[in-house]
């Protein structure tokens, strides 16, 4: 299995989501930013960082990056995707996912180890985890307060959207302390934690994360 | 634009010219005049001024620290010492890491976020130029009283900066330090570290060798930031108006320099790269004149090819901005247009502006008029002074007023109190509140960082080599006695990078002082520089390259004299790296070195009785050197579930920190006089946990590195007791240590 990782300018961890993807027995592929081509992969992961240095808006450039002409409509046609922190905020500003990320309520950059509850196991990219269970994965970000507004948010609740939670501290005022949520479908998911930097305890806080990578590897034939 | 030729300034050799502005003195002015045999032009001029700069010229320092090199021990890891824009060592297995730190003091006072930031940019800069790939960055920060109100301005800039910088570069946090004194105010201290790693044959020159080859300025847009920088503001002491001088601090874009790293490396992949040099202090004219100098000697440079973001620029400005995020590149011309593609797939500008020349001069035109015609070593080696130094009558009644005085805790109560507040303080309290702004994950290679001893960062995923980085300064010590407490600094950044299992390699450093107009400033130096030569062949680890930050002082105060040393460690396999935290299990807690009673310069003298007198501790560097091979092998034979030096605040902290951090509590019989176990800061120390069926080969690995030790209790239990004198609930130790520095900062 083909997993594609895309280099905008200024993304940061991709090389630590192509490891992910390695860790979980794929093929992590080099997809950058000004190719109209998704190279045949298999599925998606829009990794952390500053695209175009957060200018404007997070998100708000590389969602008109040539390589998402060709990821938006393979998006909608059922390709797994996986946005993390930045990668959430493009695929927000593609409207891809609904919502968006707003500056922390701290007003700070916030680095910090968080318990998640998994609340949707149906995604592409959760099948691997148990309904309602915890794990820990880091955060580090400063603009990672989801919202949304109060019709689409009851939505999310009611569709079982709301893909992960942070289950102790709400550390940057997100709604209903949404971590990450998925489109109607479940191919696409966003969240601001960082999984790829839980694959090892030796390098992160657990190895809780990996499951996002596994659960893709196990669903798509390979 | 007219400007100022040389044809004019021969037609006009009197005319009157503000090299008292620039920051010259008569006499430095009088030697351009000797030089050039003519008054300098306009252009000349301003790159004088600053390429002779404190700053860029190391003026006052270089007569000192030329024992650096000499003393330094033969060391075969060594590629590239002193003298380049940072050291280069070679790790094995292929690989060599260049680090190096460097301050950015004055302008994080002036404008903190901006200054704090592109301290860093500029560290990367120097680290990316020698041919590396960034892996990590620290930050050694020293403020006023943390309660003072310019603290809080001044610090929440300088770590938003870091943040903003380093966050958006994707180079991880990993470590540093964080203290607070009153010779800080009005004069932070901000030194950051930066550490690259490459492979053998990835090393690159700063110069420009090869009549013929095209000079290539790539990067941002040059603009009026930073006009002057090294010479107004890095290299004279304040007084007046400080808002008067943010004109000379720069502004930075990480964007663009997470590209101009990315481009960089894929021209150096590409072989694409004859020289390169980094523009930092004193932009084009460092760069242009160091180049020319190192290489065939000369170079021509048509100024008005150069990009501008601001078109009212002339000769003058061009050379003297510190605009961030650019390099220079020498190139042969037959590879100009690969070199440029690949500048533009990165999107990052890049302009042919002259060529290397075998004329011995550095020439540059302004449309088709020479502006500078000048040696380049005239302006690249620059002069030399030999400062009046002279031992301050003070010192002695400072030496004598020693900590034995002070009324010192002598029951249960009282040394629960005192540790409480040590821990408490806002020097020695939980640090989160500054690293949870920094990004310590990106590259996924962090193994330890803050608040562990030293960070540790793995270079290679299937050997598990990774290398370790401290850094350590402690103003107080030294200003008892700045040979010594250079010492005790190199010792401590040594030692701290020992207790992660690796073994240390190298040194750089980042000497902080007062003005060098000072007899009593260049005496504390003198004696720092010697300390540090001595110390480090002692200890058989070179200095590779650093850093000297002088007039830092308002008005008449200087600051404590705080050289920070940064120590670089090779650990053999990352798998086995010891963490300073303690583990549920009943681990045997062995304290090793020896503990005498040394309490001047003591964080417990300090935060207690803001006392500050007396003898630093004696630092013993023979038994620096046996516990780190001692912790060495433990950790490699995995004997060790933990280890902590100890520093500030002694074994109390220690104990303190590291049941903190591993979230597990201990219990303790102290050896000896309570309140001297506890709160002593005798060097060559730290405690380890043994893990359980070791005990044995431990003491016989001990015994025979030839270092004291004793079980002075085991690892265990939700609190830190001390039988027969207090316990401390650790949620009571959390309480007092996390809630300082929110309670100050918010």
């Amino acid at each position: 299995m083909r997993i594609g990782v895309i280099t905008f300018p200024g993304s940061l961890d991709d090389r630590d989501a192509a490891r992910a993807v390695r860790l979980a027995g794929a093929e992590p592929v080099t997809l950058w930013h000004a190719d109209r081509d998704l190279r045949g992969v298999d599925a998606v992961i829009l990794p952390g960082g500053f695209s175009y240095g957060d200018y404007l808006r997070c998100g708000a450039i590389a969602r008109f990056a040539p390589v998402m002409s060709e990821l938006v409509p393979a998006a909608r046609s059922g390709l797994p995707v996986l946005g993390i922190c930045n990668g959430f905020q493009i695929l927000c500003e593609a409207h891809l996912l609904p919502g968006a990320l707003t500056r922390n309520s701290g007003l700070r950059f916030v680095t910090r180890d968080l318990r998640l509850t998994v609340e949707n196991t149906k995604t592409a990219w959760t099948r691997a985890y148990s309904g309602g269970e915890q794990i820990v994965v880091p955060l580090k970000s400063g603009e990672g307060c989801y919202a949304a507004d109060p019709g689409t948010l009851a939505d999310l609740e009611a569709s079982g959207q709301v893909v992960i939670r942070y289950a102790g501290d709400n550390p940057n005022g997100s709604a209903d302390a949404i971590a990450g949520v998925c489109n109607a479908e479940g191919n696409v998911v966003g969240l601001m934690p960082h999984p790829e930097h839980a694959v090892d305890p030796l390098t992160g806080p657990s190895a809780d994360g990996l499951r996002l990578f596994t659960s893709v590897v196990a669903q798509v034939p390979g | 634009m007219t400007a100022d030729t040389v044809a004019r300034a021969m037609a006009t050799p009197s005319m009157p010219q503000p090299f008292a502005e620039l920051g010259l003195t008569a006499d430095e002015y009088d030697r351009i005049l000797h030089t050039l045999g003519r008054r300098p032009t306009s252009a000349e001029l301003a790159l004088y001024s600053v390429m002779w700069s404190e700053h860029c010229s190391y003026k006052s320092s270089k007569v000192h620290l030329g024992q650096l090199a000499p003393a330094a021990p033969a060391s075969a890891a060594l590629l590239a010492g002193i003298g380049h824009n940072a050291g280069v060592v070679d790790i094995g297995q292929g690989y060599a890491v260049t680090f190096k730190i460097e301050s950015h003091n004055h302008p994080s006072y002036v404008e903190p976020h901006q200054g704090a930031a592109t301290g860093v940019g500029g560290i990367v800069r120097d680290i990316l130029a020698m041919g590396a790939r960034p892996v990590a960055v620290m930050d050694a920060l020293r403020f006023g009283p943390a309660s003072a109100p310019d603290t809080g301005r001044v610090l929440p800039g300088v770590v938003s900066g870091i943040s903003f910088y380093g966050n958006c570069l994707g180079l991880p946090n990993i470590g540093g330090e964080l203290d607070f004194d009153p010779c800080y105010a009005g004069n932070p201290l901000v030194n950051a570290l930066c550490v690259g790693v490459m492979r053998h044959g990835d090393l690159q020159v700063a110069a420009a060798s090869g009549p013929g080859n095209k000079v290539i300025l790539f990067g941002s847009a040059t603009g009026p930031d930073g006009v002057g920088g090294a010479s107004v503001l890095a290299s004279a002491a304040f007084g007046g108006s400080v808002g008067a001088k943010r004109p000379s601090v720069q502004v930075g874009d990480p964007f663009l320099e997470k590209l101009l790293v990315e481009c960089c490396l894929e021209l150096f992949a590409g072989g694409l790269v004859v020289g390169i040099q980094d523009l930092g202090a004193a932009g084009v004219a460092c760069a242009t004149t160091e180049l020319a100098a190192g290489g065939t000697g000369g170079m021509r440079i048509q100024l008005d090819a150069v990009p501008l973001r601001d078109p009212s620029l002339g000769p003058p400005e061009i050379l003297m901005s510190e605009s961030q995020e650019r390099m220079m590149a020498v190139v042969e011309p037959g590879r100009v247009a690969e070199f440029l593609a690949v500048c533009a797939k990165w999107d990052v500008r890049a302009a042919v502006i002259g060529e290397v020349t075998d004329t011995g001069r550095l020439v540059m035109t302004w449309h088709d008029e020479v502006v500078v015609d000048i040696p380049p070593g005239s302006a690249a080696d620059g002069p030399v002074y030999h400062r009046p130094l002279a031992r301050p009558a003070a010192q002695d009644a400072l030496a004598a007023a020693g900590p034995s005085a002070l009324p010192r805790p002598a029951d249960g109560p009282g040394l629960r109190a005192d540790l409480l507040a040590l821990i408490g303080s806002p020097g020695l309290a939980d640090k989160s509140w500054v690293t949870d702004q920094y990004d310590r994950y990106v590259r996924g290679d962090t193994v330890l960082a803050m608040p562990e001893d030293g960070g540790l960062v793995r270079v290679d995923e299937a050997t598990g080599l990774g290398i370790a980085l401290a850094t350590d300064g402690n103003g107080r010590y030294c200003r008892l006695d700045p040979y010594l407490g250079t010492q005790l600094a190199l010792s401590e950044a040594y030692r701290n990078v020992a207790v992660t299992g690796a073994h240390p390699l190298a040194v750089t450093n980042c000497l902080n002082f007062g003005s060098p107009e000072d007899p009593a400033v260049m005496w504390q130096f003198a004696e720092a520089v010697r300390g540090l030569a001595d110390g480090c062949a002692a200890l058989g680890v070179p200095v590779t390259g650093g850093n000297v930050s002088f007039y830092n002082q308002t008005g008449i105060s200087a600051v404590h004299p705080t050289p920070v040393i940064g120590v670089l460690g090779v650990h053999d396999d990352v798998r086995r790296r010891l963490s300073t935290g303690f583990r549920a299990g009943d681990d045997d807690l062995v304290l090793l070195g020896r503990t005498e009673a040394e309490f001047g310069g003591s964080a417990w003298a300090h935060v207690r009785h803001g006392h500050l007198g007396g003898r630093p501790p004696a630092p013993d560097l023979a038994a620096e050197q046996r516990l780190a091979g001692l912790l060495a092998a433990a950790a490699a034979a995995g004997l060790l579930a933990a280890a902590h030096d100890l520093s500030d605040g002694g074994l109390a902290v220690a104990l303190a920190e590291s049941c903190l951090r591993g979230g597990t509590g201990c219990r303790v019989r102290l050896p000896g006089d309570p309140f001297t176990a506890l709160f002593s800061e005798s060097a060559a120390r730290a405690i380890v946990a043994v893990r359980p069926g070791s005990e044995a080969a431990f003491a016989e690995l001990r015994i025979a590195h030839g270092v004291p030790g004793e079980t002075i209790g085991h690892t265990g239990g939700d609190a830190l007791a001390v039988e027969g004198w207090f316990t401390i609930p650790l949620a009571e130790l959390a309480a007092a240590h996390t809630a300082a520095l929110p309670a100050l900062f918010g």
